[in-house]
């Protein structure tokens, strides 16, 4: 192969064709992941929808599960950052180990999750119990209880997410702002934070997206009760006992306000360099 | 199920010592009974259905008996959506009834047993709780089954009989959940099925209270229109309703039902 030696050296990739390779397994990826929504929309009852949206109860469990993500995703933020550096950063020993820990949420199946939660906050666990005698403060059954155990489900999304930016930053930066003076404090807010921002927002955004689809740490670990515990995917599931349309469109309204928000926050996070 | 293999490998040794554990000379199947019978029973039969699975699997070296265990209410659901099923037994007849609309019911469902709500209680009773009343004692947390599945209506109709109004903490999404709470003390009580407390009973203790008559809950079974199985599914109908079937629900705390 040669190169003109008066040419810039062209990058563009040969031909702007995708590999069959790659296009047809892409395609059935692609139809796999949406085809399911297909499956909703077609059995959506356009007709009776407006009734249904207005049904009591639905936007107090939109509203409850809303809030209930974006308070799990904050307490994620508040921990999962630090964490995510100590992993990326720190050196101390068992780290694979403690790296290990952190993904456990994510094999745990959520229902043993919720149990998990019960046997350390629940009234007779191992915290619990003190928390109960000493403040009076019961966590299961609460909309605390629910943000709780939306947490423990997604926190490993996030942390997993700032790790991968932590190790793929440029740590140069960091070192430089040292040498300047500057302190560990202040090149963790100043330097770090500013350059995995977008890490951070992508991990944030997929911890608040497995919240707000959270169903089974939430039911066993903090109960089902309208306007206090029952979240979107927990009224859905109930309305499936009784009710397939009803269920159909508790599951739509999920979706679109979920993508909406989703969609409305790229643009303004993730979307600018 | 691996029942069934490990039942004839028991069987092939027995057979060195004794000739005639399970008839060999016979060609098995000769009833015709064998291949997998898929049965969608109600969470609450899980046990005695368990039993009378491996002994049907026992009198039917051919047969293999799986179970869906679940709500009866999502069973329901899964059924009339197409879940390949060759029975269905029900904890209340608003869902058989549901499957039969759709058409989904072979013949006509017989009712296989009927269960009594209690109060399940944690061991030595914390919340000293003695009978509906004391359900609605502030400090009592209570967790009910939501009431779009059959013990959510069974609790809802007992109270209303007896005239208590109370709000519980939690409204479970099956029975099993309800008892769970128990179970864990995370609450004090909770309205649940007589059989659903003796399996539980190392941890759970049972309340009965008289209103209970009024929510008793008649368990249906029926063999379904698209059985990929229908010689199997109604000779396992046939095994729990037999005296021997009933025997088995008996013990695990089902109340007969009258004869048919």
């Amino acid at each position: 192969m040669t190169v003109p030696a008066d040419a810039p050296p062209r990058r563009r990739r040969p031909g702007q064709r995708v590999p069959v390779a790659l296009a047809v397994p892409a395609a059935l990826g692609l139809l796999f992941l949406v085809l399911p929504l297909i499956g909703l929309l077609a059995r959506t009852p356009w007709d009776s929808l407006p009734q249904r949206l207005t049904a009591p109860g639905v936007l107090t469990a939109l509203r409850l599960s809303v809030q209930s993500a974006t308070l799990a995703t904050l307490l994620c933020l508040a921990l999962g950052v630090p964490l995510a550096w100590l992993l990326a950063r720190a050196q101390f020993p068992g780290r694979r180990i403690v790296r290990a820990l952190v993904t456990v949420p994510l094999v745990l199946p959520p229902v043993v999750g919720g149990l998990a939660l019960l046997l350390v906050f629940g009234r007779r666990g191992l915290l619990g119990q003190w928390l109960d005698t000493t403040f009076g403060v019961t966590l299961p059954f609460t909309t605390t209880g629910v943000v709780l155990a939306e947490a423990f489900v997604a926190m490993p999304f996030l942390v997993i997410a700032v790790e991968g930016a932590l190790r793929g930053a440029d740590s140069r930066y960091e070192e430089a702002a040292t040498t300047l003076g500057a302190g560990r404090w202040t090149t963790f807010t100043q330097v770090t934070l500013p350059l995995i921002a977008p890490g951070v927002a992508a991990g944030a955004v997929l911890c608040w997206a497995r919240a707000l689809g959270e169903f089974g740490a939430t039911i066993t670990f903090a109960g089902n009760y309208p306007g206090r515990t029952q979240t979107m995917p927990l009224a859905v599931y109930l309305a499936l006992e009784t009710d397939l349309e009803a269920a159909i469109v508790l599951s739509l309204i999920l979706l679109t306000v979920s993508v909406a928000i989703l969609a409305g926050l790229r643009d303004r996070w993730i979307g600018h360099p | 199920m691996r029942i069934r293999r490990a039942l004839a490998a028991l069987c092939g040794s027995a057979l060195l010592a004794v000739a005639g554990c399970a008839p060999a000379d016979e060609p098995a199947g000769r009833d015709g009974v064998a291949g997998t019978v898929t049965v969608f029973a109600a969470a609450s039969l899980t046990e005695s259905f368990r039993t009378l699975g491996r002994e049907f699997e026992a009198a039917h070296p051919d047969a293999t008996v799986t179970f869906n265990h679940a709500g009866s209410s999502a069973l329901a659901a899964q059924i009339t959506q197409g879940a390949p099923a060759d029975v269905f037994a029900s904890a209340s007849p608003v869902n058989m009834t549901t499957v039969a609309d759709a058409g989904a019911v072979a013949g006509t469902p017989y009712v296989i047993a009927r269960n009594q709500p209690v109060i399940a209680v944690p061991k030595g009773n914390p919340g000293r709780v003695a009978g509906l009343a004391d359900l609605a004692r502030p400090g009592v947390k209570v967790a009910l089954c939501a009431e779009q599945v059959p013990c959510g209506t069974a609790a809802r109709t007992a109270l209303a009989t007896a005239g208590v109004t109370l709000t519980p903490v939690t409204l479970e999404q099956d029975v099993k959940g309800a008892l769970a709470k128990v179970r864990l003390g995370e609450v004090d009580a909770a309205l649940v099925y007589r059989t659903d407390v003796r399996p539980a009973a190392a941890d759970v203790d049972a309340v009965e209270f008289p209103e209970a008559a009024v929510a008793v809950n008649d368990y249906p079974i029926a063999v379904l229109t698209d059985a990929p199985n229908p010689v199997a599914a109604r000779a396992f109908v046939e095994l729990v309703r037999s005296d021997r079937g009933r025997a088995v629900l008996a013990a695990a705390g089902f109340q007969q039902s009258g004869r048919g």
